[in-house]
């Protein structure tokens, strides 16, 4: 909460729009990362025909393996929205658990993308191969790394309740932060359907 | 004070409900990694869009609890998602994309 606007009793926020300014704040920020992955999408779709010498898309990708991380991040989804259910029953011992696990499943995802990029790399694929290698690393890197951020505010999160200095709403607080994880699952439910599954 | 003036509205929504919505989700993930090995012929690229927007829709609206909360939160993002729908469609049309 910022300094001019509380949460009362009932969970109201005191503000001009009645809203919570952090919870209105988040997603105008999800809004406009929707521009920023929207140009990342239109660029690989852009280029990715373009593979000069370089492996075609359909020549590295394991569909299979990326499924199951798919999946992986899909399930992590739903732990963190076990969390927020469990942060405004103010349950605390199971917003942690479902914190740490969404935390476990998000490093999982990343894991798989690190060996995902190890084996193109080793077929061939380098980030200056081809355009279509270029802009393929950038869009998957970009959200990798949104990921890796997600978990870090996770691990934060936990970290910081634990010590009681989570300032305001310890809900709000969880709220927040699945808000920009179930986000980044959704850019990835359009990145495996586009890039991986839709051939080019 | 009405409920949409609320900061942390009533989500809605059971525990199992939000495990029936992921089995849901797993189960769309599921058909679309089908259709990559089952020949559809012309239905493969709407059926793929149509199940990715299903699930983008399913995840905004019940895990990020759109469909319970504020409107105001829903035009935000929405006009963002919007503004990049329309302006990268522009741009991919300027490069001959579509065609």
């Amino acid at each position: 909460m910022t300094a001019d606007s509380h949460v009362d009793s009932h969970g109201a926020a005191h503000t001009s729009t009645g809203l919570s300014n952090n919870k209105l704040g988040m997603w105008l920020f999800l809004g406009s990362e929707c521009l920023l992955f929207g140009g990342l999408i239109s660029t690989y779709m852009l280029y990715r025909g373009r593979v000069g010498e370089g492996p075609r898309p359909s020549q590295v990708f394991d569909i299979p393996f990326t499924s199951v991380s798919s999946f992986v991040l899909l399930m992590s989804s739903l732990t963190m929205v076990l969390a927020v259910s469990a942060a405004h029953k103010g349950d605390d011992r199971n917003t942690y658990l479902w914190v740490a696990v969404t935390a476990l499943l998000g490093a999982t995802f990343v894991g798989g993308q690190v060996y995902e990029f190890t084996a193109f790399y080793n077929e061939g694929m380098g980030f200056t191969t081809s355009l279509f290698s270029s802009s393929f690393y950038v869009l998957t890197g970009f959200h990798g790394v949104h990921v890796t951020v997600g978990i870090i505010m996770l691990m934060s999160t936990v970290g910081i309740m634990k010590r009681s200095k989570v300032p305001g709403s310890k809900a709000e607080t969880v709220e927040m932060i699945g808000l920009y994880w179930h986000f980044v699952d959704i850019v990835w439910i359009i990145i495996f359907t586009l890039i991986y599954l839709i051939p080019a | 004070m009405t409920t949409e003036t609320h900061s942390t509205t009533e989500h809605g929504m059971s525990n199992a409900g939000y495990v029936r919505i992921a089995a849901i989700l797993a189960a769309i993930t599921a058909l679309e990694v089908a259709t990559y090995y089952v020949d559809l012929g012309s239905l493969f690229l709407p059926s793929l869009l149509i199940m990715m927007v299903v699930k983008f829709i399913i995840v905004v609206s019940y895990f990020m609890h759109l469909k319970f909360d504020n409107k105001l939160f829903s035009w935000v993002f929405y006009a963002g998602l919007i503004l990049a729908l329309t302006v990268y469609g522009i741009f991919l049309a300027t490069f001959h994309f579509f065609s």
